[in-house]
């Protein structure tokens, strides 16, 4: 095959019979013994992956396209289990081999890549032992070679300083590297099927372009064949000969990349394609087509673009928030305390001890504009949105907000100021920054009861009524708890919460992160709506840069607590100025049309 | 290591230093004059006065501290007025006992709790879950004066199958040679089989009692984190890698599901020798326990003093040996050092 001596048994059968698919799923459905009955996670899935192809799932949460990958490995959790269906892999027939076959198999036949890499990897056993674990269980080397063999593997998935690493624990490398030590478990053996599922969540556009990179070159050195299951077409474009669109449990299309993307069949992928934020767009090109809004654009909101033009032939005249020089430090973990370091009488070099998250920078937002701040995990935007909202002291600098200096008043004290209710936060997690034990109503209505000066009542529930209509939250919704509403509704409410004091500035904290795409194209044109009828300004915190640029006037690039590149969107955008920009936009993988 | 070590021990003294004020005064504070009830009942007030001024207890209570304290320092405890003896010797020769008596009871349970916790965890739902959270229940619910009594009554007084619950070893048995004082130990180092059985069979029901009242938490304990994580994304991880179930129950469960399990282990042992006054005198072992109550009863400040001082000692190297196990099980226990 690719001149490997230590082929298998069962690869040495399937090359035998090369003209017959690696892997053959027919008519498979999945179910699942819940506590209010069976479910069916999926149903009636086909798919064929022949040797060496490369096929994407591409779905939004609750599609099965997990499922699917999991049943493929037989590692569905206890409830789940194969209700009807076949799943043939190189001529063995998946859904009734008795375990210990499937355990041969798993590892050294077919292997996974997860998401989210920290926790897919034993936190207390160092990595190199990890990956001899696998190798010595499928017998790909023994009690004297594993090391080297191990070693050899990280050197192949690019691991710097591979006989170093051998030792490291998974907390003490990068997301990056850490993803890179899962594909090296995955690879371990010379498996001829791999799995990923969602290989790249959670990780900085350029990580998740080399990581992608790595695995490309790596399966396609080796004649392997691989799923990639995510939830974006981009990426799936990007790396996928074929592309298998799934909803609820179906298949709705499965198609060459290039042609699913050309010419999408089915009404749920043309959905899909339009909502994949890419260049040359503007916001409203994510929604579906609707009738009503092609014929009659006059009577709907001004279309962005427009509304774009009229930011920016307006005057700047009001400054909004205007920041000067702003520094954060920290003190660098693992240094010793400056009480310890004090009593043993060593000092060390200020460098060594302390971090510069946030490294003078000065910027500013004016009335009723939109700026993003763009980088990548660590480069400082969160802590500088953090210090502007009030919620940490910065080391030095000036915020002025509306005219008056607000990093004179202690993060603790400004709770409680006036200005509070002039600048608030839409956050990250819309589950996470919801009290479970809040309906949606008391929600919305907690900042109202806290500075609005409401004190419950008819008013009350009037103004909170008022904003869930604003934000297209339906009224029956109101009294639910948040485990009771979708991902799109659960932001719906954060949106209304931080509107709620009409406040001038609204910080929005990667408001779309953990959102499906139909859902995230509903809520920035949701939030572009809002700012235009209320008049406010936003602070985009986000690591997309299509999606910024969707939605903001103006673009500041962050890298390593420093400003790089600073512009309108469009500027930033088509014709980056700075080199670490242009890296960043072009590993943003996105369909070819 | 030997920085997370040196670290734990300095600051245990300030505890320490707190344990000799606050015992200090508890005693004081605590109602009954020493003088009067060592005079007896027939004592003139001069008689008692006497005694007072022989004690050092008429002296001001700074005074008194000051010559409590640097006493310590010179290792002395102090002698107790009951028995005369001095309170290091009594306690030296005590805390073997009970120590022995704990070890063995804590050793059992966790033999038996980690298994079962293991596998009521592996096979959520079977008989051996449901068996799990029946004697669970019944081993918190049982206090140990009950089940110490239970046993003594069906494996001595029916059975036979035990010696009398009369201390460490039958009469008719002189101890082995003192090395770590633990009678097990000592009778082993002496080559002396015979005494070894003896005190096996003594050792054993008392053990067995503390070792049911120290199951139940260890059993949960394991079964609860090994659920959590056993459903774990890092063992998926290691299945969907085709590795054994022994492997990743063992290598990558366990030992993971191991830290709260350490961490209850400590809260039991303490527990353990709150439970052991008890046991201790349901069987009449010579034990610290029984030994504290009797001073306490009698307003003996040396001894009370002592025994709590032992108490906070050993909970301090407890603490520390639970650090350096974490230390040992997690990386990460390490580097925050």
């Amino acid at each position: 095959m690719h001149g490997n001596v230590d082929v298998t048994a069962q690869a040495a059968k399937t090359s035998e019979t090369p003209s017959g698919p690696l892997l053959e799923v027919r008519d498979l459905t999945v179910e699942f013994a819940t506590r209010r009955g069976v479910v069916t996670a999926v149903s009636q899935v086909n798919l064929t992956l022949a040797k060496g192809e490369t096929l994407g799932i591409v779905g939004e949460s609750g599609s099965g396209k997990s499922v699917t990958s999991y049943t493929v490995m037989r590692i569905l959790d206890r409830a789940g289990r194969i209700a009807e269906g076949s799943i043939t892999f190189s001529g063995m027939d998946v859904a009734h081999a008795p375990e210990s076959a499937m355990r041969d198999l798993r590892g050294r036949e077919m292997s996974m890549i997860f998401q989210n890499p920290r926790a897919a990897l034993n936190p207390i056993r160092t990595v190199g032992r990890q990956i001899g674990d696998v190798q010595l269980q499928h017998v790909q080397a023994d009690a004297r070679n594993v090391k080297e063999k191990v070693i050899d593997i990280l050197k192949q998935v690019r691991i710097a300083r591979p006989e170093e690493r051998y030792q490291a624990y998974p907390f003490e490398l990068s997301g990056g590297m850490c993803q890179r030590i899962v594909i090296a478990l995955a690879l371990a053996c010379r498996p001829q099927l791999m799995i990923a599922d969602e290989p790249t969540t959670g990780l900085d556009v350029t990580t998740q372009k080399a990581v992608m990179d790595l695995v490309t070159e790596l399966t396609r050195e080796r004649g392997m064949s691989t799923l990639l299951i995510t939830h974006d077409l981009g990426l799936a474009a990007a790396y996928c000969d074929t592309v298998m669109v799934m909803e609820k449990g179906k298949v709705v299309e499965t198609a060459p990349a290039e042609r699913i993307f050309r010419d999408p069949q089915h009404p749920y992928t043309r959905k899909l394609m339009r909502a994949t934020p890419r260049p040359g767009i503007t916001l409203r090109d994510l929604l579906p087509e609707e009738p009503a809004v092609s014929a009659a654009p006059a009577q709907n909101p001004p279309p962005q673009s427009e509304a774009r033009a009229q930011a920016a032939s307006a005057p700047a005249t009001k400054v909004l928030l205007q920041v000067e020089n702003l520094v954060k430090e920290y003190p660098r973990q693992g240094a010793p305390s400056a009480f310890l370091s004090g009593l043993l009488g060593k000092k060390a070099p200020p460098e060594e001890r302390i971090f510069r998250a946030v490294d003078d920078i000065s910027f500013a937002v004016l009335k009723g504009e939109s700026v993003g701040l763009v980088g990548e995990s660590g480069c400082g935007k969160s802590t500088t949105s953090t210090i502007v909202m009030r919620l940490i002291d910065p080391t030095a600098g000036r915020i002025s907000f509306a005219g008056e200096d607000i990093s004179a008043i202690p993060a603790k004290d400004f709770a409680h100021h006036p200005m509070r209710r002039r600048i608030q936060m839409v956050f990250q997690d819309p589950t996470e920054s919801l009290n479970p034990r809040y309906t949606a109503e008391r929600a919305i209505a907690d900042p109202l009861l806290r500075m609005g000066g409401f004190s419950g009542g008819a008013k009350l529930r009037a103004r909170v009524a008022d904003l869930a209509e604003m934000v297209g939250l339906p009224q029956n919704l109101l009294e639910r708890f948040p485990h009771q509403l979708s991902g799109g509704q659960k932001a719906r409410v954060g949106i209304a919460r931080a509107i709620a004091l009409d406040p001038d500035l609204v910080i929005l904290d990667e408001p779309t992160a953990a959102l499906d795409v139909s859902v995230q194209a509903v809520v920035l044109n949701l939030l572009e709506d809002l700012k235009q009828r209320l008049g406010m300004s936003y602070l985009f915190v986000s690591h997309d840069l299509h999606v910024v640029g969707l939605l903001c006037d103006r673009v500041i690039v962050m890298r390593a607590g420093r400003i790089v590149e600073e512009g309108s969107s469009q500027q930033v955008l088509d014709a980056p100025k700075d080199a670490y920009t242009r890296e960043l936009i072009a590993a943003i993988p996105h369909p070819p049309v | 290591m030997l920085k997370l070590i040196g670290s734990r021990l300095a600051t245990a003294v300030p505890s320490l230093i707190g344990v000799v004020i606050v015992t200090f005064m508890l005693t004081r504070v605590l109602p009954g004059d020493t003088a009067a009830y060592f005079a007896g009942p027939a004592a003139t007030a001069e008689s008692i006065a006497e005694i007072r001024t022989k004690l050092g207890l008429d002296k001001p209570l700074p005074v008194q501290f000051v010559d409590y304290v640097s006493a310590l320092a010179k290792g002395d405890l102090g002698s107790s007025l009951s028995t005369g003896q001095p309170v290091a010797a009594e306690i030296s020769a005590r805390l073997p006992a009970s120590a022995e008596l704990t070890l063995a009871g804590l050793i059992l349970a966790l033999a038996i709790a980690v298994p079962f916790g293991i596998m009521a965890a592996v096979k959520q739902g079977s008989w051996v879950d449901h068996a799990c959270r029946l004697i669970t229940t019944a081993g918190v619910s049982l206090p140990v004066f009950f089940t110490g009594l239970l046993l003594v009554y069906v494996f001595y007084f029916k059975l036979g199958w035990a010696p009398a619950p009369l201390g460490r070893l039958d009469v008719f048995f002189s101890a082995p040679e003192t090395v770590t004082g633990f009678y097990l130990i000592d009778s082993l180092i002496a080559r002396d089989f015979e005494t070894f059985r003896a005190a096996l069979a003594q050792l054993a029901v008392p053990a067995i009692t503390l070792a049911i009242f120290a199951l139940a938490p260890i059993a949960r304990m394991t079964r609860a984190s090994m659920l959590s994580v056993l459903s774990s994304e890092f063992v998926r991880t290691a299945r969907a890698a085709g590795l054994t179930d022994t492997t990743v129950i063992i290598t990558y469960a366990f030992r993971n599901a191991m830290l709260p399990v350490v961490t209850t282990l400590g809260m039991v042992f303490s527990f353990l020798l709150g439970a052991n006054v008890l046991v201790e005198k349901v069987f009449a072992w010579p034990g610290i326990g029984s030994y504290a109550v009797e001073a306490l009863i009698t307003s003996d400040y040396a001894p009370v003093q002592g025994f709590v001082l032992a108490m906070a000692i050993l909970y301090v190297i407890l603490n520390l040996l639970i650090d350096i196990a974490y230390g040992v099980i997690d990386p990460r226990a390490r580097s925050e050092a």
